[in-house]
Order: C-alpha cells, then structure tokens, then sequence
C-alpha cells in the first residue's frame, strides 16, 4: 500500500543530500519531497550546476553516477518544465532525484557535462525533444531528429501528426 | 539523425587528416550507428558517433496509451532483452500503485531476465566475434539461442517480442513440461560456454585483437555514464541485481564478475563469466520455484482468467473497464533501474492520476556507454574502432527508441 508522500522540507532535513544543500545554500533548496521511497529535491536554477558538483564530490556520499537526464513538460502550467537529474551513488548505493523548473519562456539551465560528461548525450536529447538550452554544453546540436526538424516533438502543445 | 552535409562538421581540422564516413549501413555498426572518424592514415584523430536513425518516438507514444498498452512498445526498445524491458516498466507502474507481486511471478521473472540475458549476450558475442573476424563462434551462439527462443516462444507464444511480463505479475502459466525443458538447457549450457571460451579465450589472434584495446579506466567510466559490463570490465564492483535488489533478486546467490584491465578483452570476460553466473542463478529458481498465483490480487488491474470471466459477473465488468478505459494510477512519479545485459536499464514514469501515463522516459544503457567510443578509440587504428563499438554492445532500437 501507498504510504503518502512527504514534501515538508523539515522533515527530510536528516537526508544527506539534502543536508549538504542546505549547509551549503539554504536558498538553493527549493523543496523536497519524498514518495514511493524515492526522494526528490528541487533546486534552484542557477544553483544546479553547483549543487551537482557538491553532491559530486560530498565525502560521505558521493553522488559521483549521473544516470540520466530528462523532462516533463507540465504546458499549459507555469513553470512549464521540470528537467530532471538522475543521480546515483555507486559507493553508498544512494539514490537522488535532483529537479529544476523553469518557465516555458526561452527555457535553459546551466550544463552538468562539466561536473559529469555523461551529461552530453543526455541532455543533447532534452535539448532536441524538449527545446531546452543548456548553457556550456560543447555540442548542442539535436540528436534524434533531422538536423532540419521543425518543433520539439516530446512537447505537449506538439501536434501529434506533425506540423502541416 | 540529419542529412549527412548537416550533421556533423566533416571538414578535416589538419592538412594530412581525411574523414571517414562509417555506417549507418555497415555490417560492424550493429544496427544503424554511423561513425565519423576523421583519421591520418590508419590513425584515428576524432570520432564521433551519430545517432537517431531508428528513432521512433516511443516516448511519445507511450502517452497515448493506457498503462498496459505500453508494455509490448517496450519489447521494441531493446530487441534483443524485452523480457528486461517489461520487467522494468513493470516494475515502474506497480511501484506507482504500490502493488505487491507473488513470489512465484518474481522468480518466474527472474528466471526468464537471466534468460533473456544469455540470449542478449549470445547475439553479442557471436557478433563480436563475426566482426572480429571469428566466424564460426557465431554459429555456435546462435545454436543456443535458438534454444532459448523455443522457450521463449512456449511460455508467451512469441520468439522476439515476448511481452511476457505484465504490471502485476506475469501473463500465463507456464505450459506443463516448460519447467523440465528449461531444466535440460541449464544442463547442456554450460558446456557450450566452454565451447565458446575454447574458441575464443585462449586463442592467440583473439587476443591480439582485444588485449589492450579500446582501454578505459574507472574514472572515465564512471564519469562518462557506463553500466553493466562496460563498467565492470574497468574494476568497478557495481551490479543493480545484487547492490540495489529488486524482484526478488535477494533471494539468489550469484557472483559479479569483474575484470581490472578496462579493454575489450576484459569486458568480453566478464560477459562470458555473466553467462555462466545467469544460467546457475536460472538453475536455482527452477529449484526454488514457489508455488501460488502468477498474478496479483487486484482485480481493478490485473485481467482476469478466461474461465473466471464465464462465470463471474464482476469479473466480466473489470475486464471490460481494464480493456476499454485502462486503471486510474495515483498520480507522483518513479525511476525504476534494473540490470539489462548492456547496464542500467532505467524507466521515469510520471502519472498524472490518469490511466495514461503522462510521461515515460527510458534511461538508455547503450546511450551512455556509446559516449566512450571517443575516448575508447581516439589515437588507435581503425581496426579497433569495430572492436570497441562490438565490445560497448551496442543495440540501436534502445538508443534511438
């Protein structure tokens, strides 16, 4: 059975991750929330990049696996995206979700590939699917679709059949 | 995937430097993979993988569909491991509704999951070698894998595209000798693995051609994102199956091969060694296989039997709500990761409290491990390059989806 959720900041404070942010930044946690045993923290947008690198290469537990990067796209909601970092650690067997939001205007963030290059090809995708920038990424150039392609097509305001 | 003047900048960046276009019809690319190697001589200077020919939008049209309509979409994303596909999503969406699954349904699953990785790494291996140059080990993989399809095709009445595993257990019983024709291929196999490694690991030119080649060390792997045998063959102990269980896997005793030396050969080890340790742990659930249901109880989720739907009302009106309107999710969000033959096999789900998912994301394995072909090949020949992309056991339909 479901137990609910929890999204009181105070009472994941314990967390190691989330501990870490907070003495770094209390402003850069913007929330937390711990469902189905998994815990999620959201961070603001100008502060991922360095949260990424502090979890990184936090002593007790490094989160030093990126396992993916993606997005949700919540159109017509503001802020319309979530992107979505994957963070694992290979030491402590941790997992952390960490999210950023940002508006549906001219959405970007800052890049991870310096803190992990996996990062790359993960969120060169985003970028093709979703139309998100990531400023500092080496090579954004679209992934999946033709170099020429019109639209972002994992939007949710992106007509299915394509553009006429 | 774009047109080949606007992908990539194929101009040569030295005087003496030349590009060359590899794929994305090339017998050693695996599928549709296009490699830009830009080399002087046999040198290779940059490479840089091109992607996107296969891709479908499966993420797309997952959210079209209800919950269990996705499932035979995942079979597609990884041909040659569906079984791990739909363990995965399943697992997913029961996380999302908090449903417990009978024992005999997780060992059923864990049994078929170790199948479907000797059947993945048998499709590896005998490739690797054919590209290699080793013809005959193909035509010995593929003989057993053969097998294996048969079974597959017994239990869910599919070779390929099994979709076998259902959210909230698995789709049918077995049928009544599938249990003894498993067992009498876990017994022949092992002495077939000794056939492959007589062919191959001892074998001189075998070795000349992977020792050493391709190298990565740990950092780089972890750093750039690689799982499973990519990451155990650079020395990293880190195995989902055992680290971070799920399905019942703590339940079975098996060992995590690992190798230190990071090149093709060592990577090619540890997927010979995962053959055996797959078949043993195949073994020990037909010895411990439990009894009971295949299928939770939860009749709002779960179709009921044919014979139920004769003579129950109500089971007669669930299985026309699952079937025309799919089940309500509680909305929130999960990341479920299993250990698929190529690493971690990883799927985001994110309901909206709909019976249609409102985002499904599969986390690649193949993705990740793709991004140390440039640092696996760069300053090598180009004979290695078809090692290295053999050795990262590349499946296109996953990387693409």
């Amino acid at each position: 059975m479901l137990t609910p959720a929890v999204t009181d900041l105070e009472q994941l404070k314990d967390h190691p991750a989330v501990a870490r942010l907070r003495s770094w930044n209390p402003a850069a946690v913007e929330g937390a929330k711990f469902d189905r045993d998994e815990l999620s923290i959201y961070v603001g947008r100008s502060s991922l990049r360095e949260a990424c690198a502090l979890l990184r290469d936090d002593a007790t537990c490094p989160f030093n696996f990126l396992s993916d990067v993606t997005c949700v796209d919540w159109h017509p909601r503001e802020p319309r995206f979530e992107i979505i970092y994957q963070l694992l650690s290979i030491p402590k067997k941790e997992r952390v979700r960490l999210k950023v939001r940002l508006g549906g205007d001219s959405p970007g963030v800052e890049s991870v590939t310096s803190v992990w290059p996996a990062a790359n090809f993960f969120e060169r995708e985003v970028f093709d699917l979703f139309g998100i920038r990531f400023t500092g990424h080496p090579y954004l150039r679209r992934i999946q679709m033709p170099e020429n392609w019109e639209g972002h097509p994992l939007r949710k305001d992106y007509p299915v059949e394509g553009y006429r | 995937m774009a047109h080949l003047s606007s992908t990539i900048a194929l101009e040569p960046t030295q005087d003496r430097t030349m590009i060359l276009n590899m794929g994305p019809q090339h017998p050693s690319t695996h599928g549709v993979l296009r490699v830009i190697l830009e080399i002087d001589g046999e040198t290779i200077v940059r490479i840089m993988p091109d992607i996107g020919y296969l891709h479908t939008g499966i993420e797309k049209t997952c959210e079209a569909k209800f919950y269990q309509q996705v499932v035979p979409l995942t079979d597609r994303i990884d041909y040659l491991c569906p079984m791990t596909n739909n363990l995965c999503y399943a697992l997913a969406v029961e996380k999302l509704l908090g449903l417990e699954i009978p024992p005999k349904a997780q060992w059923l699953r864990v049994m078929m999951n170790e199948l479907t990785r000797i059947n993945s790494h048998l499709v590896w291996l005998g490739t690797h070698a054919l590209d290699i140059g080793a013809m005959t080990v193909f035509l010995y993989c593929f003989r057993e894998r053969e097998d294996i399809l048969r079974l597959f095709e017994a239990v869910s009445g599919q070779r390929m595209m099994t979709s076998y595993f259902r959210i909230g257990g698995v789709a049918l019983e077995p049928p009544l000798d599938f249990f003894d024709r498993v067992r009498d291929f876990a017994n022949r196999f092992p002495s077939k693995v000794d056939e492959y490694e007589n062919l191959l690991t001892g074998n001189p030119i075998w070795k000349m051609r992977t020792q050493g080649v391709a190298r990565i060390t740990a950092e780089d792997a972890i750093a750039l994102g690689a799982s499973g045998p990519t990451l155990r063959g650079s020395g990293v102990d880190f195995d989902l199956r055992r680290d971070m269980p799920y399905s019942g896997y703590e339940n079975f005793k098996f060992k995590v091969p690992i190798a230190q030396e990071g090149d093709v050969f060592a990577r090619y080890l540890c997927r010979v060694q995962e053959l055996r340790e797959s078949i043993a742990m195949v073994q020990q659930a037909l010895d411990g296989m439990p009894q009971g249901p295949i299928k939770a109880d939860a009749p709002k989720v779960v179709l009921p039997d044919r014979e139920k739907m004769k003579t129950q009302m109500e089971a007669l009106i669930y299985h026309f709500k699952i079937i025309t309107e799919g089940f309500a999710v509680p909305a929130g969000e999960v990341y479920q990761a299993v250990e698929s033959p190529r690493g971690e096999m990883g799927y985001y789900i994110v309901s909206d409290g709909t019976a249609k998912p409102y985002r499904v994301h599969m986390r690649s394995a193949c993705l990740a491990n793709l991004q140390l072909l440039p640092k696996m090949c760069e300053g090598r020949l180009i004979a290695d390059v078809v090692a290295a992309i053999g050795s990262i056991d590349i499946v296109l339909g996953e990387i693409d989806r």
